[in-house]
């Protein structure tokens, strides 16, 4: 099954279907790792309440979000393998940000905007981007690769918290059509330092732009811990610029996406912008270039091992008898013609045409592009006249 | 009003007014350009006729403005952003080098980015520090920007114009010194190109090439130069990316002397480029090097310098003698 077949990029339901969980089933969170953490699902796949955020979703609802949790790992899993087979320049793997992406991504209505960083292959999977088309950048054949309107998915960006700003006056002008849409950033802890998240913040605040701002803290800005960049808790910097910020437990799918979806409500409300902290862990490197060994300890990483977002939820779908052995058995097929069809079409993405360096320079045109252009021709041809001589 | 005199500023604001009449896509942000009108008074009165929604006071952040105009391209308007002072752009310089420059070309041409970046730039005016300055190659130097001056009111009017309509991004360096400066402006005449070159003045000796300011400066030298016995072209260039070297070049070989002059430090500088590009172009017509008259590779200096700092009639002048020479 391709991504394309996905269904559940629509609305998500609120009020339909059989309900998996009941009252009785639940009771108020016991293991939360911090007070304020909001958790709907423990690392031990125990469904638990929280005050202020309820979730209610189908079975299908459910195995839904579990199989785009499995099949991002397993894309994932795929392109560092062919990082390391020479098919990539560079891979940036989200391992262990499953559910943060998903459980964001699964949050967002169609005409819902995305502005990403350069690590959102869940939430470019819950776009339905073509995960092939995520790796273009990646191989080096382009330097972006996807029109952002056909999935109302922005560009990868590379420059550290940029797309905030982006992200904001898209939202400004969201307001300014007097559309009821909503638009969220995604940055993580490391962008929390850069002035454009802090502008992103005030004008955002000022405006009272309909954006949510979706911080993933995985606690590493590639060797910098998280005490590097703030003395406080991420979340808690909303206050300063005047709207509320909310810490989620990054690796419980359902309490992202019940904190995200009631953030976006709140954007669409026109009640303005909301930091979400999804406090989470990067399992892998920062990118495959780096090598984590030498700042942090494998402890560290065996303790979040403990609490991965997959894991958890797949023990609560076995518990509530919701997934057998043949409908895990399908995913891992599902999963294995994915990871193919990835490594197919890599392995045959072919590079781009030279003349590519002068496309898309300007879009009304410039004299200059078109000297040099001609001018690189001719001495390209040049060559071609000698061969053929 | 199809004929009017008026100052360069009177031009602009009214080209703006015209583009907001026009085109409900087209945005003006910046600091302070609504109630007070700029500090220039260049978008005064449009955010009374216009709303707040319309010309919007921002935040005191110079990437944030940038940064929220790119996004509200994106959405699909076109944004016209006012940087306070030259100076004053550089925490915008990211957003704009990494950012507004790139993305059409990221996105394979699915998305355009129809910003126009107005900056007020240039000395002469007696100002404090981070007010005269002139980071045009700074800009020009970056592939996916259009960078533009004009050097007089009816230009300004026009050029504004098509910067707004153009699909892509357009840093817009207004001479502030000479904002006060009257000209004809014909609000119905049918514009040339945004990007070509036009002779300010015919003559046959020696060319000067200069844009904004330095326009009227080399006007003034061209004056004085035909008292003399010289007779100088003077050619206003307009356009600093994409440069229109043809027009140099077809100047050069009439007059095969060459001199460019601006404010900006010379030092890697427009004349610089252009000195390589003619130099390549007309090799065998030249009978001089080209000459570069420009600022210093210095900070730029406090007010009470800076009448020594800029190019004036005679530093120009001494370039032309000294091309002459030759």
């Amino acid at each position: 099954m391709t991504v394309e077949s996905t269904a559940a990029r629509s609305k998500p339901r609120r009020s339909s279907g059989k309900r998996t969980t009941t009252s009785g089933a639940r009771k108020r969170s016991q293991s939360a790792a911090r007070p304020e953490l909001v958790q709907l699902l423990t690392p031990e796949g125990e469904r638990v309440e929280h005050p202020d955020y309820s979730l209610d979703l189908t079975p299908d609802e459910l195995r839904g979000l579990y199989r785009d949790m499995v099949l991002t790992r397993r894309f994932d899993a795929e392109a560092t393998a062919l990082q390391r087979q020479g098919e990539l320049g560079l891979w940036a793997s989200l391992l262990g940000q499953e559910a943060a992406q998903i459980g964001s991504g699964r949050a967002l209505r169609d005409d819902d905007y995305v502005f990403p960083t350069y690590r959102e292959h869940g939430v470019a999977w819950c776009r339905g981007v073509d995960p092939t088309n995520l790796l273009g950048m990646f191989r080096g054949v382009n330097n972006g690769g996807w029109d952002p309107n056909s999935n109302n998915f922005h560009l990868y960006t590379i420059v550290i918290g940029s797309q905030a700003l982006h992200a904001t006056g898209y939202a400004m002008g969201v307001a300014k059509d007097g559309a009821d849409s909503a638009v969220i950033a995604y940055f993580g802890d490391g962008a929390s330092s850069q002035g454009d998240v802090a502008e992103a913040f005030t004008f955002s605040a000022v405006y009272n732009a309909p954006v949510v701002f979706f911080c993933q803290n995985n606690q590493w800005a590639i060797s910098e811990p998280t005490e590097r960049q703030s003395r406080v808790p991420i979340y808690q910097r909303a206050a300063g610029f005047g709207f509320p910020g909310v810490r989620v437990d990054g690796n419980d799918v359902l309490a992202v996406l019940a904190v995200t979806r009631a953030a976006l409500e709140r954007a669409r409300a026109g009640e303005g912008p909301t930091l979400v902290e999804a406090f989470t862990y990067r399992m892998g490197a920062h990118t495959t270039s780096d090598d984590p060994t030498r700042y942090r300890k494998d402890a560290e990483r065996e303790e979040w091992e403990a609490k991965d977002p997959i894991l958890r939820l797949r023990t609560y779908l076995e518990k509530e008898g919701l997934i057998d052995a043949d409908w895990l058995a399908g995913l891992d097929q599902e999963s294995d013609a994915l990871a193919l069809r990835v490594r197919e079409a890599i392995r045959t993405m072919p590079d781009p045409d030279t003349m590519a360096i002068f496309e898309n320079v300007y879009a009304d045109g410039h004299a200059l592009v078109d000297e040099e252009r001609a001018q690189f021709a001719e001495y390209l041809a040049s060559f071609a006249d000698e061969e053929g001589r | 009003m199809a004929n009017t005199k008026m100052p360069m500023a009177k031009a602009l604001n009214e080209s703006l007014r015209k583009a907001l009449e026009t085109d409900p896509k087209v945005l003006i942000m910046g600091e302070d350009v609504g109630k007070l009108g700029g500090v220039f008074r260049i978008t005064d009165g449009l955010q009374k006729d216009f709303g707040e929604d319309r010309v919007i006071d921002t935040p005191l952040a110079e990437s944030g403005i940038v940064g929220t105009a790119i996004g509200m391209a994106l959405r699909g308007y076109r944004p016209v952003v006012e940087i306070q002072f030259d100076g004053f752009v550089f925490p915008a310089y990211d957003q704009i080098v990494t950012q507004l420059a790139k993305m059409h070309a990221r996105a394979l041409g699915k998305v355009k980015l129809p910003v126009v970046v107005r900056i007020p730039y240039g000395g002469g005016i007696g100002a404090v520090e981070h007010h005269s300055e002139s980071p045009e190659a700074l800009f020009a130097h970056v592939a996916g920007l259009k960078c533009v001056s004009p050097s007089n009111a009816s230009d300004a009017y026009w050029m504004m114009q098509q910067a707004i309509a153009c699909d892509d991004p357009v840093i817009f360096f207004e001479p502030k010194r000479r904002y006060w400066d009257k000209g004809e402006v014909d609000t119905e005449a049918i514009p040339g190109p945004l990007h070509r070159a036009v002779v300010a003045r015919e003559g046959t000796d020696l060319t000067l090439a200069a844009y904004g300011p330095m326009v009227k400066t080399c006007l003034e030298a061209a004056a004085a130069a035909e008292e003399e016995g010289r007779s100088l072209e003077v050619l206003d260039l307009r356009s600093m990316s994409p440069v229109d070297f043809d027009a140099i070049q077809a100047s050069v070989e009439k007059t095969r002397r060459l001199v460019v002059v601006h404010e900006a430090p010379v030092f890697l500088g427009t004349g610089s480029e252009i000195a390589a590009r003619i130099t390549e172009r007309c090799f065998y017509h030249l009978e001089a090097p080209v000459l570069r008259v420009g600022g210093f590779h210095a900070p730029y200096p406090p007010a009470r310098l800076e009448d020594e700092y800029l190019p004036n009639l005679d530093r120009v002048l001494d370039a032309v003698d000294r091309a002459l020479a030759y």
